[in-house]
C-alpha cells in the first residue's frame, strides 16, 4: 500500500489459484467501476475468515435488516443504509451518508416520532421483543427435512391432504432462510436505537473526561445481571452437581466429553442426577456458539462439547477447594454505581449532571436489551439455523448430490435451493439426481479456494479516504473513526501489535495461539490467549489465562466486558494477532493502551 | 520564641510525632484557620504551601520558615533609616550600570552585615530542633510573597541551596536568599515595573535535606487536556529539578481518579540526572526503566487526590520518593560534572540547584524490606492549577425534556 492512500476496488488481483472466487458469490455483492470513487472497508469484526458460499447470507441478510431499519424504519436523519461487496471472499462495506441540509431536516422529524416512540416505551417493547423472538426460535426449531420416502404415508391420501414430502423441501428449506432474515430485522429492530443512545452517553463522556477511556464509559453502562453470563453460570452449576452427585472423579483435566457421558451411565443413581441436570442446561444454554454466529463452522457447545469440558474440571477442582465464586453481583453494582458516581461528581456543574443523568438513565434502560439480544439471536437461533441446514446437507449427503452433509455450506442459499430441486425431481421421477456430477467438483474447487484466500491479507480499506468522519450514525454503523484510518495508513511498526485495549492493566507471558476453539484444551495455567475471536462461549477458560488478545472484537464486546470482571488485561480488535504472533512467544500485553508487543 | 520562625512537618519532635503536624513557634506562624494569602504574606508562597499541607497530615519533610517579618527585622539592620532602599527606587530602569552598581552594593552589605540578634538566635535554635545533629544537611530555599504568573520569572531568579551543613551556614545560606532579591536582573525587573522597594518582603524555607530514588509532578488536573477526572505524574529518577530544569523527559503517567486505574504510561528515555552532586549522565540501566512501580503511582496518586481534596480545587504538586539509592551516583560518580559536592561542602554556601525544584527528602527508608509506597512519598509544594482554571470550556450539555432527545438532538445534527 502506497502511503497516504488505499488501493482502489479495481486495483485489486485475483489470489493467485483462486482466480474463480467469483463463482461462489452473488452478482451483486461484486464491485463494480462505480464503486472505485466511495470509501470502503473491510469488515474484518464480522467476517473475519473468508466466506465460504452459504455464509454470505450472513452478511446479505443482515445487511438487508440494517439499512431497512436506518433509512426507511426509522428513518435516521444522517444515513441511509449499509453496502457490502465481496473481493477476494473478503467482505467490503461503505455507508450511504446524507449530506443534503434540507434532507437531513426533513429525515430528522420522522426520526424524532419513530425513534421516540421505541425510547419512551423501551421496557414494554422489549417484552414484546422477546415474545416474537420467542416464537421464531420456535418456528426454526419446529422446521423439518422431509424423509422422502419410497411411499408417502397413509394419510397424506386418507385425509385427503394431496401435498408429497418432495414439496416441503423447498418450502421448509426456504422457511429457514426467510426466518432468518425475520430473525435479523428484529436484531436490528431495537439495535440500532440501542447503540445510539450509547453513543450519545459516550461522546458526552469522552467530552466531559477527554481521558476517560472507552472501558470506562463501557462499565458505567455494562448489565450486571446479563443472559450472556448464563452458559458460564450454568457451568459451575453443572461443577457443583458433579460434586453433590458423588461424580466429580469424572471431571478431570483432559477429560474427553464423550467418555465422561457415557461413564455417567454407568454410575447409578448420582449419574443419572448429573445428567438430568445436565440436560436441563443444555438447552438453551448450550445452544451459545463458539463464534459470533456469522460462520457455520463456528459451532456451539451443543454441537461440541469441547468447550464446556475443558472448563468443568476446573470449576470442579474450585468446588472441592471451595473457591468456586458466583459472579459477585452485588459487588459489580455497587462498583459500577460508584464509578458513575465519581464522574458524576466530577462534572462542573449541576446542569451538566443534570443530563449526565438523564444519558446515562437511557443507556442503562436499552442496555439489557443490547447485551441480551445475541443470545437470542446470535447464539439459540442461529445455532439453530446451522443445525437446520446442515440436516438439509444430510439430505443431499444421502441423495448423492454432497459428499458429506457440511459441504451444503460450500453452495450459495440459491444454489442450495437448485440442489434441491434437483432432489425432489430424481424423487418424483424415481431416477438418481444429477447433482452430483455438477456440484461435488464445485465444493472440492470451492474448498481449495478458501484455503489459498486464507493466507491473502486484505488491505484494512479501499477507495479515496473520506474527507471528514464525524457523522456519529456512520462512527456507530462502520465501527471506524477518523482516527482508525490513520491507523490504517500509518506503515506497521515491528514487533507491536495494536489494537483496543478492552481491560486495563500490563502483563507479560507466553503467548498461545489458538485458531480453533476446539485447542481450547491446550491452554496452560498463566498463558496468554490470542485468538480470532473471543466469544462468550470462551468466558470459561478466563479463570485460567493471564490475559487475552483477538482479532476481532471491541470494547464492548463480551470478551472486554469478562475480562474486566476478571481483571485481566485484554487487547481486541487487533485485526492481525493471530498471524503476527507465535505460541511460545513472550509478549507484553498492555490493556491501557491496547498493544501486544513481542518481547522475543 | 519569636515571631521570626514556623516550623512545620514534626521538627524535631519528629520521632516521637507522627509526621505532617505543624508547629507554630512564633506569632508570625498562625494557626487553623488563617486564611491562605495572610500565611503566604508571612510564609511565602512555598512556604506556606508547605505548612498547609503539613498542617492538613500531609507527608512533607519537616523544616521551618524563616518569616518575611525575619527579614523585615535584617533589613531594619542594614537600611535602618531605608535611604538606601530610597536610592535604589530612584534608579531610572534604563540606567542598567547603575542598577548593577546599587545591586552589588546593597547585596555586600546584606551579606556581611550581622544579623540582629533575635533572629539569628531563633534560626540556629530551629535548625537544632530540626534534629539529625549538629551535621544536618539542610535545603535552603527562598519563598516568595508574589507567586502570580507575572512574577514567576521574578521568582525564579532567586536562590536555592542545597545540602548546607550546620547552623551558620544555614545563616549564611539564609542571607543570601534575601541577597538575590538584589540580584541584577530583580532589581531591574523592580525598576521596570516601578515597584516600591520598601515593600519587599521575602520569607526563606529550610528544610530537611534527603535523596529521594524518584522525584517529579503531579498535575490532579490533566495538562494536556484539562480532563478533570485523572491525575498526571511526571518522574524521573534523582531529583525532581532534571524535570523543571527541562534536563530529561520524564516518565508520565496518567490514573483515573474514580477506578484507581492507570490508564496511560509513557516510559522515556532518561538520559540525564539531577543527584545533589549535580548534573550526570543516568545510568544505562536507569534510562528505559520506569521510575515509578504500579503501587507507587497508585500510591502517588492517591496522596495527590487527598491534596486536591483538602485544597477543593486542582493542585500542581512537586513529590519525591524516598527509598533505597538505586543510582548507585550519590556518593561519587557525577562529581566532575557537579559543581560543589555536598559532601565536602562546608560553610558558608550549599551547592547551588539549578532550580527550586530541588527535592530534599528524608532518605532514612530502610535498606532492606523498603516500606510501603504511601509511606515513603514526601510533599514538596502544592499550588493551585491556573492554566485550565483560567479557561473553563462551557457546559457539555445541558438537560433536555426527555433523555431520549438527547439521542435525536445529536443524529439530527446537520452536519
Amino acid at each position: 500500500m502506497e502511503q497516504g492512500r488505499f488501493p482502489l476496488p479495481s486495483e485489486i488481483a485475483d489470489v493467485p489459484g483462486a482466480e474463480n472466487w467469483r463463482s461462489m458469490y452473488a452478482y451483486f455483492t461484486r464491485f463494480t467501476p462505480e464503486d472505485d470513487k466511495r470509501f470502503w472497508f473491510y469488515n474484518s469484526m464480522h467476517f473475519p475468515e473468508p466466506m465460504p458460499a452459504f455464509d454470505t447470507v450472513t452478511a446479505e441478510i443482515p445487511y438487508s435488516a440494517i439499512g431497512a431499519n436506518t433509512a426507511r424504519l426509522f428513518v435516521f436523519p444522517t444515513t441511509l443504509g449499509i453496502e457490502h461487496r465481496i473481493v477476494n471472499g473478503r467482505v467490503y462495506i461503505t455507508a450511504n451518508p446524507v449530506t443534503d441540509p434540507a434532507e437531513i431536516g426533513r429525515r430528522a422529524e420522522i426520526f424524532g416520532e419513530r425513534a421516540g416512540h421505541y425510547y419512551e416505551n423501551w421496557d414494554s417493547l422489549y417484552e414484546g421483543w422477546k415474545g416474537r423472538m420467542a416464537e421464531l426460535i420456535r418456528q426454526i426449531e419446529a422446521v423439518t427435512v422431509p424423509e422422502l420416502p419410497e411411499f408417502e404415508d397413509a394419510s397424506v391420501v386418507m385425509e385427503s391432504r394431496g401435498v408429497a414430502q418432495n414439496h416441503y423441501v423447498r418450502e421448509n428449506f426456504q422457511r429457514c432462510i426467510t426466518l432468518f432474515s425475520k430473525m435479523w430485522h428484529h436484531h436490528t429492530e431495537m439495535l440500532m436505537l440501542g447503540y445510539g443512545a450509547y453513543v450519545v452517553f459516550f461522546q458526552f463522556c469522552k467530552q466531559a473526561f477527554p481521558e476517560i477511556s472507552d472501558q470506562t464509559v463501557a462499565r458505567m453502562v455494562a448489565g450486571i445481571d446479563v443472559i450472556m453470563y448464563r452458559p458460564d453460570d450454568e457451568l459451575r452449576r453443572l461443577a457443583r452437581a458433579a460434586v453433590d452427585n458423588g461424580v466429580d472423579d469424572l471431571f478431570t483435566q483432559g477429560c474427553v466429553a464423550a467418555e465422561v457421558l457415557t461413564a455417567l451411565r454407568d454410575r447409578g443413581e448420582g449419574g443419572a442426577r448429573w445428567l438430568e441436570e445436565f440436560a436441563a442446561a443444555r438447552d438453551p444454554w448450550f445452544l451459545i456458539s463458539t463464534g459470533d454466529g456469522f460462520y457455520h463452522h463456528h459451532l456451539s457447545w451443543e454441537d461440541d462439547l469441547t468447550v464446556p469440558f475443558t472448563a468443568l474440571p476446573r470449576y470442579v477442582a474450585q468446588v472441592r477447594e471451595g473457591t468456586l465464586r458466583d459472579r459477585p453481583t452485588g459487588e459489580l453494582q455497587a462498583e459500577r454505581e460508584r464509578i458513575a458516581d465519581g464522574y458524576r461528581s466530577l462534572l462542573g456543574s449541576d446542569e451538566e449532571r443534570a443530563a449526565f443523568g438523564q444519558m446515562l438513565g437511557l443507556c442503562r434502560r436499552v442496555f439489557p436489551f443490547v447485551e441480551d439480544h445475541k443470545f437470542y439471536c446470535e447464539h439459540w437461533f442461529t445455532t439453530r439455523f446451522f443445525q437446520k441446514i446442515r440436516a438439509f446437507g444430510a439430505l443431499l449427503a444421502r441423495s448423492g448430490v454432497l459428499a458429506e452433509a457440511d459441504d451444503v455450506f460450500q453452495l450459495h442459499h440459491t444454489e442450495v435451493d437448485q440442489a434441491l430441486a434437483d432432489v425432489m425431481l430424481a424423487w418424483a421421477a424415481g431416477s438418481p439426481p444429477l447433482g452430483g456430477a455438477h456440484f461435488q467438483p464445485v465444493v472440492a474447487e470451492r474448498k481449495r479456494m478458501l484455503k489459498v484466500l486464507r493466507d491473502w491479507s486484505p488491505p484494512p480499506a479501499l477507495g479515496p479516504v473520506p474527507e471528514a468522519l464525524n457523522d456519529p450514525a456512520v462512527h456507530m454503523l462502520w465501527g471506524v473513526t477518523q482516527q482508525t484510518i490513520e491507523s490504517w495508513l500509518s506503515p506497521p511498526e515491528s514487533g507491536v501489535v495494536r489494537g483496543i485495549g478492552a481491560s486495563s492493566g500490563v502483563v507479560e507471558g507466553t503467548a498461545r495461539v489458538l485458531t480453533d476453539v476446539n485447542q481450547i484444551g491446550e491452554i496452560a495455567d498463566g498463558e496468554i490467549l490470542v485468538c480470532p475471536v473471543t466469544a462468550p462461549s470462551w468466558a470459561p477458560v478466563f479463570g485460567k489465562i493471564k490475559a487475552a488478545v483477538s482479532d476481532i472484537g471491541g470494547s464492548m464486546s463480551h470478551a472486554a466486558i469478562v475480562a474486566r470482571e476478571y481483571g485481566m488485561p485484554a487487547v481486541v480488535g487487533t485485526g492481525d494477532a493471530t498471524k503476527r504472533i507465535t505460541t511460545g512467544q513472550r509478549v507484553r500485553v498492555d490493556g491501557d493502551r491496547g498493544t501486544v508487543e513481542v518481547l522475543e | 520564641m519569636t515571631r521570626f520562625v514556623c516550623s512545620f512537618g514534626g521538627a524535631s519532635e519528629r520521632d516521637a510525632e507522627p509526621p505532617g503536624r505543624a508547629t507554630d513557634t512564633g506569632s508570625g506562624a498562625d494557626g487553623p484557620g488563617i486564611a491562605d494569602a495572610d500565611r503566604a504574606a508571612d510564609l511565602g508562597g512555598k512556604g506556606a504551601s508547605l505548612a498547609r499541607l503539613a498542617r492538613a497530615g500531609l507527608p512533607v519533610p519537616p523544616g521551618y520558615v524563616v518569616t518575611t517579618a525575619a527579614f523585615a527585622e535584617a533589613m531594619t539592620a542594614v537600611d535602618p533609616s531605608g535611604a538606601l532602599r530610597a536610592s535604589v527606587e530612584a534608579l531610572p530602569p534604563g540606567d542598567v550600570r547603575a542598577i548593577a552598581r546599587a545591586a552589588v552594593r546593597f547585596r555586600a552589605r546584606i551579606t556581611a552585615a550581622p544579623l540582629p540578634g533575635g533572629v539569628a538566635s531563633v534560626i540556629a535554635a530551629s535548625y537544632r530542633d530540626l534534629g539529625g545533629g549538629p551535621g544536618a544537611a539542610v535545603a535552603v530555599r527562598s519563598s516568595a510573597t508574589m507567586e502570580d504568573s507575572a512574577a514567576a520569572s521574578f521568582a525564579g531568579l532567586q536562590d536555592t541551596y542545597l545540602g548546607v551543613y550546620g547552623a551558620d551556614a544555614v545563616l549564611d545560606a539564609v542571607r543570601r536568599c534575601w541577597a538575590s532579591l538584589y540580584n541584577d536582573e530583580s532589581v531591574a525587573y523592580r525598576r521596570r515595573l516601578g515597584m516600591g522597594e520598601h515593600d519587599l518582603a521575602m520569607a526563606v524555607v529550610v528544610q530537611r535535606m534527603v535523596h529521594p530514588r524518584a522525584a517529579g509532578v503531579i498535575f490532579t488536573r490533566s495538562p494536556v487536556t484539562g480532563d478533570r477526572s485523572v491525575v498526571a505524574i511526571e518522574g524521573t529518577w534523582g531529583l525532581g529539578s532534571a524535570l523543571v530544569a527541562g534536563d530529561v523527559t520524564p516518565d508520565s503517567f496518567t490514573v483515573s481518579k474514580v477506578t484507581g486505574e492507570i490508564t496511560g504510561r509513557r516510559v522515556a528515555g532518561k538520559l540525564r540526572m539531577h543527584a545533589p552532586g549535580g548534573v550526570c549522565p543516568m545510568p544505562a540501566h536507569l534510562q528505559h526503566a520506569p521510575c515509578l512501580s504500579d503501587g507507587e503511582i497508585r500510591a502517588l496518586a492517591r496522596l495527590a487526590c487527598r491534596v486536591e481534596d483538602h485544597y477543593g480545587a486542582p493542585q500542581d504538586i512537586e513529590w519525591a520518593l524516598l527509598g533505597d539509592d538505586v543510582t548507585g551516583i550519590q556518593d561519587s560518580p557525577c562529581a566532575p560534572c557537579a559543581p560543589e559536592s555536598p559532601n565536602t561542602s562546608s560553610a558558608p554556601a550549599g551547592t547551588k540547584a539549578p532550580a527550586d525544584a530541588s527535592a530534599p527528602a528524608d532518605a532514612s527508608a530502610p535498606a532492606d524490606a523498603p516500606a510501603p509506597a504511601a509511606d515513603r512519598i514526601v510533599l514538596l509544594q502544592s499550588r493551585p492549577e491556573t492554566v485550565w482554571a483560567a479557561r473553563e470550556p462551557a457546559p457539555v450539555a445541558s438537560p433536555k425534556p426527555r433523555a431520549c432527545d438527547h439521542v435525536l438532538a445529536l443524529f439530527g445534527k446537520t452536519p
